[in-house]
């Protein structure tokens, strides 16, 4: 039997193939990247998805509404809280349940904070794509408190599932308000550190300014969404264009840049976590007292018809979409999730850089691959 | 053949024991002394050369052990971490117990890898760390070989290592490893220019290339305080470039690990890993040495002019403690540098050399060149 033997593949047109992943530090997941080089210059970038594609849409049409709360967690996994509360959201509008305040209080200080650990986890891991180390333990440092205040509350630390139809699952901890104002005091003291050791760095400023840049025709029809899309000016928050849960009554600013390029997705990510901590503030101190759960009936059927639910979660906008036939089980679920979109412009923005600079678009983007295979 | 070494080597000491620390030159001269007493001329070379190749062989695993239990710990304490604590006090033990596991680990063999250079080319980076190792002055009369041409001599071989990264990535059949080679390639022989330039600008200064010389010629005060700006440029200009030379962060293109997993090792496994990771380390004690040599004094004292009472106060210090201390001042700020800054993009890193570096570096030397003509400096 023949072998076939390949020592260094070129493919017809004299390029250098390389696959980037499924297993590379920087793809933070099973993404496997087939990158034409020439030279260290990027030709060509194919995206490979689908190693971790475990079918939660078809999953969820087996299962009961109770149940694909948890299956939500594991999709986009830093913004576990946000996934739960979309398709609670969308369940709630359903069956035109009235929610108290106090659910809604609460749940936009849990997506918020999960926003901000999030964006910290991204802060770590982009400090790590462009090659400084020491950002990474920062970060996972001011994170790790987080999770300390989400598994106190909710028993999880990652994997949160703490809504559930009509409110939430447990009430809160006792220690929550003062632990989330303690975090919130000592955090706005740290978040300056992020920028003195990475933000104003020149090496930073040179690899990142210019490089990948989006333009915000590009941004609208490749489907961007979140902080990707809001640096290059594409107004598309849905906490302020549609607000749910207790958005409505906190006062925020919608991060918007024009540049568009690498440096300003990160930055836009990094003036997010203010805004997270000014909306936590607003709210910590005004949690109603109440029910911490809407009594459901103990089987839930959606009407028969159609419905969309969208949030903002941490990379964008996630949207559920359901078919209902009447039963306890939905029809069909689709949820479009902010980083299958936010893949497929990698491509187009990343030609003609360098396989540093792929790295670090890359990891700008904060992909999140089991969100894009679902 | 009697073992009565330590007896007639104490009694071959004409001077007091401790002033040993002070003058290597007294052991070397004994020992060297009671060999030929009971040896031929030739069985005396052959068996000094064994002794300082042992010597050198202990005092490399040693430093290397050091240096990657001292990174650990510097990261650590630039990270918010606690660093190795488990094995021994404070994880002393920690690197040699990795150095035991590496031992152990199988040696992969890499399908369709060229294993002649894919075996030799840990060893051509050893050999060159070696070489240099054996010409740098670390104490008074603790020095190898002691050329004429000493600083010019470790240039040449420090700059072979990169045949030993150049094989490793093109013989592992890996692109991974292909593209970091190639860029350390590009790397090291832009950064030579840079050393080479920054350390002419102080042979020009000193006006000789014999390391034990360069040394002596700081007794009335270190080069870099002798030579006004044009040394503290080239100063910064040495340790800028050798970090890049060494191919550690913020230049560590060549291994650049969230770009290209481990650049041109990431086909090796166990003690060859061990071999480039070592060698690693070794080469920044090396480049550590040469700036402390060239710049801070080497093993002389701080001294200033002529003041005696102040100079003998510093003379009490050994030679061999201020050898140290200079190093490890140099590899704690190449340290801190890695665990600060991102990683440079390789066209910027040559732009930075070709660009700024070089030119900046040319008119040093024509400054240097004019302040020694006109006789302005100290």
């Amino acid at each position: 039997m023949e072998e076939k033997v390949e020592i260094i593949g070129t493919d017809e047109k004299q390029e250098f193939i390389i696959n980037m992943g499924p297993q590379h530090p920087s793809t933070h997941g099973v993404l496997r990247l087939v990158v034409s080089l020439q030279g260290e210059t990027v030709k060509n970038i194919q995206p490979h998805i689908g190693y971790i594609h475990r079918g939660i849409e078809k999953m969820c049409e087996s299962i009961t509404w109770p149940q694909i709360i948890h299956l939500t967690d594991r999709m986009d996994y830093l913004s576990a809280h946000q996934n739960n509360e979309a398709v609670c959201l969308l369940v709630e509008k359903a069956l035109e349940v009235d929610i108290p305040d106090r659910i809604k209080y609460i749940r936009t200080i849990m997506s918020e904070l999960s926003r901000l650990q999030s964006h910290q986890l991204f802060w770590a891991t982009f400090g790590m794509d462009l090659g400084g180390q020491t950002c990474y333990f920062y970060g996972l440092r001011d994170r790790e408190m987080i999770l300390d205040i989400f598994e106190e509350t909710t028993g999880g630390r990652m994997l949160v599932s703490y809504n559930c139809p009509g409110g939430l699952m447990y009430d809160l901890h006792p220690d929550f308000q003062k632990k989330v104002k303690d975090y919130i005091k000592y955090f706005r003291e740290k978040l300056p550190e992020y920028d003195a050791i990475l933000t104003g760095n020149v090496i930073f400023r040179e690899r990142t300014v210019g490089i990948g840049t989006l333009t915000l025709a590009d941004a609208i029809s490749f489907g961007i969404t979140g902080p990707s899309a809001r640096a290059s000016g594409f107004s598309c928050d849905i906490r302020k264009h549609e607000p749910y849960s207790a958005y409505d009554r906190v006062k925020f600013n919608e991060v918007l840049f024009t540049e568009g390029d690498t440096c300003h997705r990160y930055l836009a990510r990094v003036e997010e976590m203010r805004e997270s901590m000014d909306i936590i503030e607003q709210l910590i101190d005004n949690i109603p007292e109440g029910q911490y759960a809407v009594k459901m009936k103990p089987v839930i059927k959606l009407p028969e018809g159609e419905y969309f639910q969208r949030v903002e979660t941490a990379r964008g906008e996630l949207g559920v979409f359901v078919i209902s036939d009447g039963n306890k089980n939905p029809y069909r679920v689709k949820f479009r999730s902010p980083n299958f979109a936010n893949l497929g412009v990698l491509n187009h923005i990343s030609k003609g850089f360098k396989i540093a600079d792929l790295i670090a678009i890359s990891g700008s983007l904060d992909l999140i691959i089991p969100d894009i295979d679902r | 053949m009697r073992f009565d070494f330590i007896a007639s080597y104490v009694s071959a000491l004409t001077e007091p024991w401790w002033k040993i620390f002070y003058d290597f030159s007294i052991l070397n001269r004994a020992v060297d002394e009671w060999l030929k007493g009971s040896f031929s001329p030739f069985w005396t070379t052959v068996i000094e050369m064994v002794v300082v190749g042992v010597v050198f062989l202990l005092f490399y695993a040693v430093v290397g052990l050091f240096l990657v239990y001292a990174e650990r710990k510097v990261c650590a304490f630039i990270q918010n971490r606690l660093g190795p604590n488990r094995i021994g006090p404070y994880g002393i033990f920690q690197t040699i117990a990795d150095l035991v596991k590496l031992l152990f680990k199988e040696i992969i063999p890499i399908k369709n890898a060229d294993s002649l250079l894919f075996n030799i080319a840990p060893y051509i980076v050893i050999i060159v760390n070696f070489m240099a190792l054996a010409a740098i002055p670390y104490a008074k009369g603790l020095h190898a070989i002691d050329f004429n041409i000493g600083i010019f001599y470790i240039l040449a071989v420090s700059s072979m290592s990169v045949i030993g990264v150049l094989l490793a990535g093109w013989s592992s059949n890996s692109k991974y490893s292909l593209i970091g080679a190639m860029r350390s390639g590009a790397q090291i022989v832009s950064y030579e220019l840079s050393i080479g330039l920054a350390l002419i600008t102080i042979v020009i200064l000193s006006g000789t290339m014999q390391l034990s010389e360069i040394v002596e010629a700081q007794r009335t005060g270190w080069f870099i305080f002798k030579g006004h700006i044009p040394a503290v440029i080239a100063f910064v200009i040495y340790v800028i470039s050798s970090t890049a030379e060494i191919n550690r962060g913020p230049f560590d293109m060549a291994e650049a690990e969230s770009e290209l997993t481990a650049g041109y090792h990431t086909e090796y496994s166990g003690i060859k890993f061990a071999f480039f990771y070592l060698a690693e380390y070794i080469n920044m004690f090396i480049v550590a040495s040469i700036a402390a040599t060239m710049f801070l004094g080497g093993w002389m004292p701080f001294h200033i002019g002529n003041w005696e009472g102040f100079n003998m106060i510093m003379d009490f210090i050994p030679p061999f403690v201020w050898y140290i201390g200079k190093t490890f001042f140099i590899i704690w700020i190449i340290m801190l540098f890695k665990w600060t800054f991102p990683r440079l993009r390789i066209d910027q890193l040559l732009t930075l050399e070709w660009k700024y570096l070089l030119p900046i570096n040319l008119v040093n030397v024509l400054i240097m060149a004019f302040l020694v003509l006109k006789g302005w400096h100290f």
